[in-house]
């Protein structure tokens, strides 16, 4: 449920390390947790974002919740797929689920991103 | 404070629910998902445990008169079998609650009530009922369940040797089921055909598993979650939403269920008074015309004008469309016209629509 490769935040966002990119998206627990997504808002592309400031809105049947960019930098891409079919939030959150595209401006923000284990121990803390 | 649980509770546990605090109850918000349970219930069978409402008597020779006091409808015409949804009103028009009056007897009422407002309702009724009228809360010894959609009459028939298809929309029998003697009405909060099967905590659980074996496939467990969706969509009302304490059954567009000409009822004249004046907000539907999702509390504008609020706002799973409900000055209130919904700071355009958004062919 929460992928070896990928680094994870604590708003529940996954972080896809590419090169100087990362891909954004929401981790197994927080589609659980928010239950049926049925709308997403997203940025445009060439946005940029301070790491911590909120890029876009994930709402479900019952909730809103806001996403946070986990790092600083510039939107290269968005995942207009699930504006349409936000449902593959839920059924695919690590895959055609995915968020965002940015380019990063500082990698050593990476660094304070969780790893799997670390995640999965915050989760069991948070319970 | 520790939760309160209904006698299904370790069930619901079993059958993988996610449960959250409902007005002090541990409830099941959602089983499978809500969309799933939303149109399982459009389309076959949805089985709810609804055992935390109140169960409200009102019994002995004074108990029509002290009835009438309180509610809004005129129930002289109400015959034993039959039941009336009403509301009991503040003096000054504002609501208590709404419920179902249930006629027993000619002399025994069971009114049941909002589960979150139930000791705020015994302590009114109370109040308020005087002469030979004797008032008892049996909410802890009466479980619910409701069983809704369009498959529920032929699911719950064969459980029981009573003719459903003989029963009518709004009246009850006693009914037997799997050996136990239940309360069986044909109502419902979700704008489909269904029952509410009221029991003995002691049976509930036997004729919530009996309900699911024998429907099987057709029928499934639905949380709070989807009811709530089903009566917006239906455009039926919710406590705390489009009624309060600071919203008039007239304002909430619930003026059929007010008897104005008949018997006295507290909080009658207010509402003469306020109908005679002229109505100052009315409860809308709008759907949106833009991107968003009204929620409730989300203000409502006419250009710049801020004319209401939204009192429901939801993705709709039956339309695919975001729709809401909200209390708006009554002179925007035309069918078509356009109105803004203030999405967390950007104004979204909707349109005013017909109630209700969904109603059953």
């Amino acid at each position: 449920m929460y992928p070896e490769n990928l680094k994870y935040t604590k708003d529940h966002e996954w972080v896809k390390i590419e090169g100087d990119k990362v891909k954004i998206g929401i981790t197994y627990h927080a589609q659980d947790a928010l239950g049926d997504v049925v709308f997403v808002e997203l940025p445009e592309v060439d946005d940029e974002f301070e790491a911590g400031e909120s890029f876009g809105t994930v709402e479900s049947v019952k909730a809103v919740s806001d996403c946070y960019a986990p790092v600083s930098g510039k939107i290269t891409a968005i995942n207009e797929d699930i504006l349409d079919s936000p449902e593959l939030v839920n059924s695919s959150p690590y895959d055609d689920g995915w968020f965002i595209e940015m380019e990063v401006t500082d990698s050593s923000e990476l660094d304070q991103l969780m790893n799997s284990e670390e995640y999965q121990k915050y989760l069991e803390e948070e319970e | 404070m520790t939760l309160k649980k209904t006698p299904l509770n370790e069930i619901h546990k079993e059958l993988g629910a996610k449960m959250v605090d409902f007005g002090g109850w541990e409830m099941p918000v959602q089983y499978k998902g809500i969309i799933e349970e939303h149109n399982g219930v459009r389309e076959k069978a949805g089985l709810f445990d609804v055992s935390h409402m109140g169960e409200i008597w009102v019994e002995g020779p004074g108990s029509t008169k002290a009835v009438q006091n309180l509610v809004t409808v005129d129930i002289s015409k109400l015959v034993p079998g039959k039941i009336s949804y009403t509301m009991m009103c503040y003096p000054h028009g504002g609501v208590v609650d709404d419920l179902l009056v249930y006629k027993m007897e000619e002399d025994s009422y069971l009114l049941v009530v909002n589960a979150s407002n139930k000791d705020k309702d015994f302590d009114w009724i109370k109040e308020n009922v005087s002469g030979d009228a004797k008032v008892t809360d049996k909410s802890d010894q009466t479980a619910q369940v409701a069983l809704q959609g369009p498959l529920s009459e032929e699911i719950l028939q064969k459980l029981t040797d009573v003719r459903l298809s003989e029963m009518g929309y709004y009246t009850w029998k006693w009914v037997e089921i799997d050996g136990a003697k239940c309360l069986v009405s044909r109502t419902g909060y979700t704008g489909e055909d269904g029952f509410e099967i009221y029991c003995d905590p002691q049976d509930v659980a036997n004729i919530w598993n009996k309900i699911l074996k024998t429907g099987g496939e057709d029928v499934q467990p639905v949380g709070l979650g989807a009811r709530d969706t089903l009566r917006f969509e239906a455009c039926m009302p919710l406590y705390g939403h489009e009624l309060s304490e600071n919203i008039t059954p007239l304002e909430a567009g619930l003026g059929y269920f007010v008897h104005l000409d008949g018997d006295d009822f507290i909080g009658k004249d207010a509402l003469i008074e306020q109908k005679e004046k002229g109505v100052p907000r009315k409860t809308v539907a709008f759907e949106m015309l833009e991107r968003g999702i009204p929620r409730a509390n989300y203000k409502v504008y006419k250009g710049e004008e801020e004319i209401g609020y939204v009192t429901t706002g939801s993705h709709s799973p039956t339309l695919g469309k975001s729709i809401g409900l909200a209390l708006i000055k009554s002179e925007y209130a035309q069918k078509d016209s356009e109105i803004a919904i203030s999405v967390r700071g950007k104004k979204r355009k909707a349109k005013i629509v017909s109630k209700p958004f969904y109603s059953r062919r």
